[in-house]
């Protein structure tokens, strides 16, 4: 039994914001029917059988004692024969049980993880489509817990609370038809008796779920002190706050304590009061029964037997109820969990209307002839990484078909213009302003500008993380939006500030730029980039694993393998996001010299802190609240003596 | 392990022997049940005496009543016991934390320390509720309804004590086979959060060089792997519902064939019949109890061994016996310091540093990341210790003072800012509780604070979000410096705390420095030259090494270093 993994309680909050629908519903039961209709049909027959089975097991009593042990004490007589056949006959069907809750549970690991690993999978596979905004506007931590808690509480619906709800409603039908059957007068009693078991339950269980609220409430607190206070333990040590921390904490944490045990205390009370319950029933019914029996002269009726298998049913038929009742709330939370679930597949995927993509073309002379990527690969490779023999070289196209039914091919050249474009992310507070530029092939353009200037964002419309509210954005004259998202993302670059690295090798990262790379390819990257020495300088060389995005290196190691990654590709447009700007100068230097390498013959977007790796671009935009105020080259806005200028002499702050 | 965690017990001792013992009361009633109504069936029913079905009745309803309070009360000792024994361990968990030197702290990762102190202590605290409550309740029952059965008939009774080391054989069999299955299991799990986690944090990665195909196919793998494995497990554990139902029903139909016969011969009543088969279930669930507490009990190790790697760890520095209680002055003296982080030699962080620096002088440092500053500062208030040599404050050992005394009088910003959810006023007063308000306006006129902080609708009562989030990254470390301000220190440190001021603003803190504090010490690491040029002197740390000391001047004619720095900075200025 997998334990759940911190799975939360369940919490009322929840419930009212994913109210349980009947889409939800229909959602999950296509996951769970999908490719396991016959399976199911089975594991259904093998509830039925195994619930007739236990509810067989209680008559069993009764049979044993009215219908062999009194006959036999009656007769005085020592034929077990008619005993032994009947209890083969039961064994055999005590047998069929067995079977049916053997095959039941081993389908029902096969259904319940098929299913989970479906809605994992698909839930992967559509968050691979989600547009950048998604990410932007989701704490991390909660897109996480859909893979983790939600799936979980899935798990405990689907391969427990499912089949135990069907086996507990046929155990309790069957029960039922068994004790109407046995005697009704004793039914009417254990009905009672359940139904005033439901109603106190219903009030312990309301008490506890408002105090399991109080708890998550002071746990949510305690744990984000604990955060805030680790976090800053640094600090705490640098002041000799440890005392007040402390005070403040044992505050924080006697009230999580007095609450947790409140919680505690009536889902603890729960399980003896129901049980006992349970047993007053069964008191109560001895008690009416030899009441009935023997004062009321029903001997006939209710029989020894018929208390006996009677004690036995009403235990039956009240664990099921009591069971039903916990397994409501289990599904409640699956319900809840599937909910956020299903709210993720739901989002909308970035939309994706272009054709125009990127092929591989052979270049002769003028003309451009489509050729297969192998053919462009190897003619690279046997001519030591350059694309041209003179005559014959081979370059990235544009392949545009046209409406009129006709191809057309232009070369990649890395002409990027911005023609009147605004933008906002959220339709209304404007971020970006009437921006225009222009990028020729091979320029460096930088952008420059306090946090929040729209620095970033104009990059972002670049690559169409986001879409540009009006305007024109053409690339090599083909307006972007008409380019397959996937091709003009191949033909983009991208180093930003925060590195990003995969859990692998050093070498398995740098070819995340170029799957197809060789290792050669790979490690010439690295030369270029200047990442070459010290990678060779790690343990392991290029087969050195990073771990927990290469935390094993320093901020400039990974913001250069970052680079190398970007060499890889070999794009004809970069953007460079703040790449150097948690790198020290000298070491930027050396960052540098690898970004010169990088840069060359290629069209660079740059977005810098420190103005020093801006200065030889050739043109740099100042941009104030999305708008582009300043605009030229480092010397010519020296002399405008503006906005660029103090930033420059540093008479104004950047963040 | 486990002592030293049950140590953390404490005010809880009581409540956590009562539930057990209040537990093993509730069993002895439930185990009494069958009994009497045995006897009320055989004496009672079928001999048609009402008076004894009342007599036997009223006992058996006051045996549950009985059951049924001590069930409660050990339900409340037991949730009292748990919620007290986890509020302990957090309290004795945080004390340790507070007491933790920079290394301790560096040993564990903050996320570890975090997840210790909450995830963890939530597990342990269920299966130490599990255990007082169930663990104890299992094995009672078990020896109680097999004594109580013998009791009944020991011809019968046998049968069960049959059966039972069948069915526990059993359990423990499939356990042993799924057990590292789930471990394994579990391993993939972490596989798999990573790759969403990393996926999640750098979609941008992932999206602008297209590898959403590439992705999916690393997460398929994946969650194939655990799909298979936990199929295997799972398959394994569920083999328990069948091995249950199986001996219960060969056990009942064992009694009922040898019974029927006792019965029938006159050694049995049906009564004593009846109350076998209750005993059966008793037996076998609390058999069936103890397996799936053992499960939780080993998945909670793992939660139990990570609480006492913190417990266990030893904080490195400690306040030395007869601790100096004051500082004379703010001279700081770095003899012959060797230092590493590491405790082996060769991997030297700092190497041979000797350095002498008068009170009250200013004393900038520039130098590359990595080449040690940060590690060369942090041994002046003790946050770390030397690994040979020693560092003196006021003509003293650091290690001879006592360690709020010491990091009372050294004030340092740190590199890493942290500013808490809180008022300014709230975060100022970290530097000071019994500050004024015109001690915090003072610090903050100094730290250039003031201005941008009256500006604030709130003022000085603006509330700070969790990591200073709502300011921006100058102001908040115009904030940090104002705070260590407060705290009137002989010794100020700032380690690059300027980064994201301006120049002019920069310039104007410094002035401050030498108008308003000129007796204190001040050490300023910054990557900008011009946050140091004007100070006393200027050391230049490479590699671990003083690389040269000297005025701007000096160095800007004579350190190759600090001229490559400063052309960095200038490259193109003032051509």
């Amino acid at each position: 039994m997998p334990p759940p993994r911190g799975a939360r309680p369940m919490n009322r909050e929840d419930l009212k914001k994913n109210p349980i629908s009947k889409d939800l519903i229909k959602k999950l039961l296509s996951y769970l029917t999908g490719k396991h209709k016959v399976l199911l049909g089975v594991v259904f027959v093998c509830i039925v059988v195994t619930s007739v089975t236990s509810v067989l097991g209680n008559m069993f009593i009764r049979n044993l004692i009215d219908d062999y042990i009194q006959p036999l004490l009656i007769d005085g007589s020592k034929d077990f024969s008619g005993l032994a056949r009947w209890v083969r006959t039961v064994a055999i069907l005590f047998g069929f049980g067995v079977l049916a809750n053997l095959f039941q549970g081993q389908i029902m690991v096969l259904i319940s993880n098929n299913v989970l690993r479906n809605v994992r999978d698909d839930m992967f596979i559509h968050m691979q489509k989600l547009p950048i905004s998604y990410f932007d506007t989701h704490a991390h931590g909660d897109v996480m817990s859909h893979y983790t808690n939600d799936v979980d509480t899935l798990r405990q619906m689907i391969s427990q609370s499912f089949p135990q709800m069907i086996s507990s409603a046929i155990t309790i039908v069957a029960t039922l038809a068994g004790m109407i059957y046995t005697s009704w007068h004793l039914t009417i009693v254990v009905l009672a008796g359940t139904f005033a078991m439901i109603i106190l339950m219903g009030k312990i269980g309301g008490k506890s779920a408002t105090y399991f609220v109080k708890q998550q409430a002071s746990l949510g607190d305690v744990n984000g002190y604990i955060e805030e206070m680790v976090n800053g333990q640094k600090v705490v040590k640098v002041f000799t706050y440890e005392e007040r921390a402390k005070k403040a904490f044992d505050k924080k944490n006697e009230e999580l304590c007095s609450n947790a045990t409140s919680a505690n205390i009536f889902a603890n009370i729960l399980m003896p009061i129901m049980g006992n319950i349970g047993n007053v029933l069964y008191v109560l019914v001895a008690f009416i029964g030899g009441f009935l029996a023997i004062e009321c002269g029903l001997d006939d009726v209710i029989t020894l037997g018929v208390i006996g298998s009677f004690l036995q049913l009403t235990k039956a038929f009240v664990m099921p109820v009591s069971q039903v009742s916990q397994q409501m709330n289990a599904i409640i939370m699956a319900m809840a969990g599937a909910g956020r679930i299903f709210k993720l597949m739901d989002e909308k995927p970035e939309e994706d209307d272009g054709y125009v993509t990127l092929v591989h073309c052979k270049k002769e002379g003028d003309s451009l002839t489509e050729v297969p990527e192998e053919e462009a690969l190897s003619f690279k490779r046997a001519h030591g990484g350059k694309e041209s023999d003179g005559t014959t070289s081979y370059v990235w196209a544009w392949k545009h078909p046209h409406q009129d039914g006709t191809l057309t091919y232009a070369e990649v050249k890395g002409d990027v213009r911005l023609f009147d474009v605004d933008f906002s992310y959220d339709g209304k507070k404007q971020v970006l302003y009437d921006i225009s530029l222009y990028a020729k092939p091979g320029q460096k353009i930088a952008f420059v500008g306090a946090t929040g200037a729209g620095k970033t964002t104009i990059t972002n419309l670049i690559n169409r993380f986001y879409d540009i509210a009006d305007g024109k954005i053409r690339y090599d004259d083909i307006n972007i939006n008409k380019i397959k998202k996937a091709d003009l993302r191949h033909s983009l670059g991208i180093v930003l500030q925060d590195t990003n690295l995969f859990t692998g090798s050093v070498m398995e990262n740098i070819r995340y730029g170029n799957l197809k790379a060789t290792d050669e390819e790979c490690i010439e990257a690295a030369k270029l980039a200047n990442a070459h020495d010290f990678i060779s300088k790690l343990p392991q060389g290029y087969d050195t694993v990073l771990t927990s995005n290469g935390a094993e290196l320093s901020q400039g190691q990974r913001q250069l393998i970052a680079i190398a990654r970007a060499a890889v590709a070999d794009p004809p447009v970069m953007i460079l996001d703040e790449a150097t700007s948690s790198i020290d100068t000298r070491t930027e230097a050396i960052v540098q010299r690898g970004m010169d390498a990088l840069m060359e013959n290629r069209t660079v977007f740059v977005i810098a802190h420190r103005l020093s790796t801006v200065q030889n671009s050739k043109a740099i935009m100042v941009l104030e609240n999305g708008h582009i105020i300043e605009r030229g080259d480092h010397q010519s806005l020296i002399a405008e003596k503006g906005k660029y200028y103090q930033l420059y002499t540093g008479a104004f702050e950047l963040e | 392990m486990i002592r030293k965690l049950l140590k953390s017990v404490r005010e809880y001792k009581k409540p956590s022997i009562l539930s057990p013992v209040l537990v093993s009361c509730e069993v002895v009633m439930e185990v009494l049940m069958p009994l009497l109504m045995s006897k009320l069936i055989d004496n009672g029913i079928d001999k048609g005496n009402m008076n004894y079905v009342w007599v036997m009745g009223s006992l058996l309803l006051v045996c549950m009543f009985i059951s049924m309070a001590f069930g409660a009360l050990s339900g409340r000792e037991a949730a009292k016991a748990s919620a007290g024994f986890a509020k302990n361990l957090r309290h004795d968990m945080f004390h340790k934390l507070q007491s933790f030197s920079f290394s301790n702290i560096d040993k564990f990762k903050t996320s570890s320390i975090i997840t210790r102190l909450t995830t963890d202590v939530t597990n342990v605290q269920n299966a130490y509720q599990m255990v007082i409550r169930i663990a104890v309740r299992a094995p009672i029952m078990l020896i109680f309804a097999m004594c109580a059965s013998f009791y009944v008939n020991a011809k019968v009774a046998l049968i069960l004590l049959g059966i039972a080391p069948i069915l526990l054989l059993g359990l423990i069999i499939v356990f042993r086979y799924a057990h590292p299955i789930f471990v394994r299991m579990f391993k993939r799990f972490d596989l798999m959060n990573n790759v969403v986690q990393e996926n999640v944090r750098g979609i941008r990665v992932v999206k602008s060089f297209v590898r959403e195909d590439h992705e999916i196919e690393k997460f398929t793998t994946v969650s194939k792997n655990i799909r298979n494995d936990s199929v295997k497990a799972e398959r394994a554990i569920n083999l328990n519902g069948p091995l249950m139902m199986a001996c219960v029903y060969s056990a009942m139909l064992l009694i009922s064939w040898v019974g029927a016969r006792l019965v029938v011969s006159g050694d049995m009543k049906t009564g004593e019949l009846t109350s076998m088969f209750s005993y059966t279930m008793q037996i076998l669930m609390s058999l069936m109890m103890v397996s799936m507490i053992i499960v939780m009990l080993v998945i909670s190790r793992t939660s139990a061994e990570r609480i006492s790697e913190i417990l266990d760890e030893e904080p490195d520095i400690t306040n030395p016996e007869n601790p100096v209680m004051e500082v004379k002055d703010g001279s700081i003296d770095f003899e012959h310091v060797y230092f590493s982080y590491a405790k082996k030699k060769e991997k030297s962080c700092l190497s041979d540093l000797d350095l002498h620096i008068k009170s009250g002088e200013t004393i900038g440092i520039i130098g590359g990341t990595g080449s040690g500053k940060s590690s060369f500062v942090q041994l002046i208030p003790r946050l770390y210790d030397v690994t040979d040599g020693c560092v003196k404050v006021g003509g003293r050992d650091v290690r001879s003072y006592d360690l709020d005394v010491i990091r009372d009088n050294v004030a340092m910003v740190l590199q890493k800012n942290v500013l808490f959810s809180g008022t300014i006023k709230e975060n100022l007063r970290w530097g000071n509780p019994d500050a004024t308000d015109e001690e915090m306006i003072e610090a903050c006129k100094i730290a250039q604070a003031d201005s941008f902080i009256s500006a604030f609708p709130d003022g000085y009562d603006t509330y700070i979000e969790q990591g200073g989030s709502n300011v921006s990254g100058g102001q908040k470390q115009r904030l940090c410096i104002a705070r260590a301000l407060l705290k009137k220190p002989k010794i100020l440190i700032l380690d690059d705390s300027t980064s994201a001021v301006d120049t002019a603003t920069d310039a104007q803190i410094q002035k401050g420095f030498s108008e308003f504090i000129p007796g204190t010490t001040k050490l300023i690491i910054a990557q900008r030259i011009s946050s140091v040029e004007n100070a006393d002197r200027i050391i230049v740390i490479d590699n671990g090494e003083i690389n040269a000391i000297g005025t701007h001047e000096e160095l800007m004619e004579k350190n190759e270093i600090y001229k490559e720095v400063y052309a960095s900075q200038k490259k193109g200025g003032d051509q």
